[in-house]
């Protein structure tokens, strides 16, 4: 095993990926050949379209920083679609939602120039403040306050929120560890999915009863405390992703497990509001673009802040 | 384009093999016609004819030119000059020769999505072509994406369903009737 030790950390977390995806391929195989009557083609189609995901998000984190940075804009651009897509947006709304969208490559661009001040304000101020003008020049008042919010709610979850993934790969090493900008995405998001994963895997085996019926009839107790706990374990593993010692691993692990539910469950209310099940057909198995990057609207922010302030303070902002 | 809008086509299996046939639908937008044309392979492009009006895509030299070179638009007379001259004769000529016709027959966009009163220019068409078959076609959030009296595209997902293929009967009334309900049928699932 010497060979995966001389890999650098990123690599040897891609290593693990691919090692667990073959795992999961190899089981589900198995546990089709010996009862072959249960629901293991779409338990298949789910684990196969994890292959394509994980692929696609390798490919775009070992690319250039450019490409990176251009498929985290795609995720949002893709995510806040599919958002406003099963939205009722008012006619007059449609010049605001222009701008909406054109927010996205201009926020990536800050990210692309690595300034901070203005991605982190661009949205939650300037934006804030400039599409209810516009939508006031559009002269419909009826409607005004709930699609203002509606346009500003998915800009936050799917551009602001989901941006600050891409802003970790600017950040460099951090001082005295292994660990950089990278690692801790992919700590990240390895974390992130695996938490649903999990949480998914607990419910369905062992969970009865349901903790939050009226958003999310499959969400049960067991499958959130059996998931959180799986996460904090998953977290020591991937330790070595990051600069964290056992305390902040736990701390850090924790906010992750915990968060990624409320962004799952969050992410559930809108569609019941919506009156949708899933949020598009594009990923099989699995639904929409925002039915997987759910959980990631609020682990990335949350997790992007607790690094910046505790590993990257003595950094020139 | 298509990427951008990104465009979700269902039970394009509804569509005749044979040529030719005519493609009815809701209007709202001017991404319609571009959607309905996207179904075909390039190679068939040259015989799929969107009908359109020619004192709006006529209107001035520059928007005929693009409508004929990009969208090769069938354009007849909404307005019967003389007793003589027929204004489907083009269609007709059209069918003549295995075009597949896309027709609107609401005659205008619908500014809210909802769809309007159909005109009953098809159904002269029918008269003298029993045997070609009407597909009606329901195109959703077209009108989100690109509305009457807007010129920038907003990427709403839209989507082109296909029904089956149909042969209106009966009074002219409830031929239009038939095709409209089969459209609206194909928006309420």
């Amino acid at each position: 095993m010497d060979w995966i030790m001389s890999l650098s950390i990123s690599h040897r977390a891609g290593v693990i990926i691919i090692g667990l995806l073959v795992l999961a391929t190899l089981i589900i195989l198995a546990l089709k050949r010996i009862k072959p009557d249960g629901q293991w083609e779409t338990l298949l189609q789910r684990v196969k379209s994890w292959w394509m995901m994980a692929g696609l998000f390798f490919i775009a984190l070992v690319s250039n920083r450019i490409i990176s940075i251009i498929f985290f804009a795609f995720v949002s651009f893709w995510a806040f679609k599919e958002f406003i897509t099963i939205l009722d947006t008012r006619r007059a709304d449609h010049r605001a939602l222009f701008w909406a969208f054109l927010t996205i490559p201009v926020q990536y661009f800050w990210v692309g120039i690595h300034w901070y001040g203005m991605f982190i304000i661009f949205i939650p101020v300037y934006i804030f403040l400039f599409l209810p003008i516009r939508q006031v020049l559009s002269k419909e008042t009826s409607g005004f306050l709930a699609s203002t919010s509606k346009i500003q709610w998915g800009l936050m979850a799917f551009v602001f929120g989901l941006s600050h993934m891409a802003f970790l790969l600017n950040m460099p090493n951090v001082a005295g560890s292994e660990a950089n900008g990278h690692s801790l995405l992919l700590f990240l998001v390895v974390l992130t999915e695996l938490n649903d994963v999990f949480q998914f895997i607990w419910g369905k085996s062992f969970g009865k009863k349901k903790i939050l019926p009226s958003v999310s009839p499959n969400k049960t107790w067991v499958g959130f405390i059996g998931g959180v706990l799986t996460t904090i374990l998953v977290g020591f593993f991937f330790r070595f992703l990051t600069p964290f010692d056992l305390k902040m691993v736990l701390i850090v692990s924790l906010v992750i497990g915990v968060s990624g539910f409320c962004g799952d469950v969050v992410m559930s209310a809108v569609k019941r509001d919506a009156g949708v099940k899933d949020f598009s057909n594009l990923i099989p198995g699995h639904g929409g673009m925002l039915d997987r990057m759910d959980s990631l609207c609020y682990t990335a922010p949350l997790f992007f802040h607790i690094v910046k302030y505790f590993y990257y303070y003595s950094y020139n902002w | 384009m298509i990427l951008f809008i990104g465009l979700r086509v269902y039970d394009r299996e509804n569509l005749p093999k044979e040529k030719p046939y005519i493609i009815v639908s809701n209007h709202a937008s001017h991404l319609d016609a571009i959607s309905l044309l996207d179904i075909f392979p390039l190679d068939e492009l040259n015989n799929v004819r969107p009908v359109a009006a020619s004192d709006y895509f006529e209107r001035n030299w520059f928007t005929s030119f693009i409508s004929h070179l990009l969208f090769n638009i069938l354009s007849i007379e909404r307005k019967v000059v003389s007793k003589h001259s027929d204004p489907l004769a083009p269609l007709k000529q059209a069918l003549d020769s295995n075009q597949v016709l896309i027709f609107f027959p609401e005659g205008t966009r619908s500014v809210t999505g909802e769809i309007g009163n159909f005109h009953s220019g098809i159904v002269h068409i029918i008269e003298k072509y029993p045997d070609v078959p009407i597909v009606p076609v329901y195109l959703g959030n077209m009108w989100r994406s690109l509305p009457k009296g807007e010129f920038l595209p907003v990427p709403f997902f839209c989507e082109v369903r296909i029904g089956k293929p149909l042969f209106p009967k009966g009074e002219r009334s409830s031929q239009l009737n038939q095709i409209r309900d089969s459209i609206l049928t194909l928006r309420g699932k």
